[in-house]
Formats: structure tokens, sequence, C-alpha cells
């Protein structure tokens, strides 16, 4: 069932979700989105360039904390306007666990329009890896 | 070396337009380990009034990313890529993009910076159909570091 905008309130929490990025990932998503910068599958690359590791694509970041708020959405069309700074890399090791990330989401806003901000928080280590991510929905 | 900041207004007409398939948008999904039914099933999506399968948001990406390549590239410009990293991306959906969409992307050069010896530029996707019909716009903010950053 979509959210509607007479049960939406400010402060109301998405459901949050929890993403591991491994490398595997991070090939499947060069490939999906054409986006083969180096510093996302080579290691001897990325730490050249002062890198501590490969780090993930900032828009596969994006994608996935996006999925918070698509999920709770239903009708794709719902979604006005999605954006976010890139603060911190995520690093992603060599190994099957890969990284995590965690992304929380909350009403920051109602106007009086019908659309709802919705402000974005996703960490990574314990630190946030995008700032000012917020997203602009239209509830019915 | 600092963005010469006359290339501000700049527009990079669209190259060839985009066929969006309908497996291009299943791979994407699956990509990002987006298992919404509207992005795979084509029944989902009429349900929901669509004619196909309908693109994760930040699939706008795919062709701002490929369109803006004519920036990035333009000798002009004097963008140097090897230092560069993407600082804030911003969508505005008119709608969603849908498997058999055919577009073009234009892309305009909407700033250019210089701080502390970083170069900031900001490129717009206006993302139309071959028709003309608006569908979304993108903001990338790409920050060339400096050589002799401290």
């Amino acid at each position: 069932m979509a959210p509607r905008l007479a049960d939406v309130e400010v402060g109301a929490e998405l459901p949050s979700q929890s993403f591991t990025i491994t490398r595997a990932d991070l090939v499947r998503y060069a490939g999906a989105s054409g986006d083969f910068n180096v510093i996302h599958w080579n290691e001897r690359v990325a730490t050249a360039v002062g890198l501590p590791d490969v780090i993930a694509h900032g828009m596969l970041t994006m994608a996935l904390a996006g999925r918070v708020v698509t999920d709770w959405l239903d009708d794709p069309a719902a979604l006005l306007e999605y954006g976010v700074r890139f603060t911190r890399p995520v690093i992603v090791p060599d190994d099957d666990a890969g990284a995590e990330i965690t992304v929380s989401a909350s009403v920051s806003a109602i106007d009086d329009d019908g659309t709802a901000r919705i402000a974005l928080t996703a960490t990574f280590d314990g630190a946030t890896v995008l700032g000012k991510a917020q997203a602009v929905v239209r509830l019915s | 070396m600092a963005l010469n900041p006359d290339f501000v207004g700049r527009v990079y007409p669209p190259g060839p337009s985009y066929v969006v398939a309908r497996e291009k948008i299943r791979e994407f999904a699956a990509a990002i380990g987006d298992a919404n039914p509207v992005s795979h099933d084509v029944s989902a999506a009429r349900a929901f009034g669509y004619a196909d399968v309908v693109a994760p948001p930040t699939f706008a990406v795919v062709l701002s990313l490929q369109a803006s390549g004519a920036v990035i590239r333009d000798p002009e410009l004097g963008l140097d890529y090897s230092r560069v990293v993407h600082g804030e991306q911003r969508f505005e959906y008119r709608r969603p993009i849908v498997a058999g969409d055919e577009l073009v992307v234009s892309t305009t050069i909407e700033s250019i910076r210089t701080t502390a010896g970083n170069d900031m530029i900001t490129t717009r996707g206006d993302i139309t159909t071959v028709e003309g019909e608006p569908v979304a716009t993108t903001r990338a903010l790409l920050v060339a570091r400096g050589p002799e950053e401290a």
C-alpha cells in the first residue's frame, strides 16, 4: 500500500535497510551503468591515486539509498526529485564480506502542494557517506 | 590550472538517441538489487499504467554520463578527468523512464568555480524524448582536485 499524505507526518520514519557491497557488485554495477572508472575495480590503480583501496561508485550508493524511498512509495512516478552529495568514499575490500551500508530515512517536511521531503542518512563504517541526501515525493 | 569561466552556459547538443531496452532496465535494476516488480515484470508495470518496465530513478545517470563525455573530452575546456571525483548528483523527474523510450540528452555547463585550487564544474543534462517531451533533468558536480593539494 502506498503511503497516503493524510497518514504521513513530519518525523515519520521509513523502514531502514542495510546493503552489502562486494567487489562482484561493483563489477556488475560497472557493466550495467557503463561507468568503468578503474578506481571501482582495480586496487593497484585505486591505491596509486591515493585511495586506501577500491571504492564503490558513488552512484551505486545513491541507487541503494534510493531504494529505501522507492520501496516505500508504490508508483515510481511519485518520486519527483532526488539528490545527494558524496562526502566520504565507501571502501570495498577484496573479501566475501564486502562493505555494509545502512540507510535510514524520515519525512522532514510536508508542503501544501501535496509533496513531502524525505531526508536520508547513509552510514558506512560508523560515518555518514552522503550529505544533503534528500528526495521529494508526491503523495496522494 | 583553473578552468575558463567563459565556458559557463555552453551547450553540448545531443548525440545519437538512446533507445531504452527492457533487458537493460532489468540488468540495471538487478545491479542495484532492486526487486521492484515494475522494473522487471511488464504486467506489473502495466498495472500502474506504464507501457513497459520502468527504470529505477538513478538509471537516468546512464544517459547523462554518456552525454557528459562531450564536456569531459572537450579539449578547449581542458578538464583533467584523472583528477575528477563525483561531488554531487541531483535528479528532477517529469516522469519515469520506461522501456521503449527513445531519448536524447542536451548537456549545459551551469557553473564553474575554483576553490582552494580545486576546479568545480556543474553540468546539467536535459533528458527528453526525440519528440521533445521533457523526461528528467540531471545535475552533476564534478570536482577536479588541484595538483598541489596540501
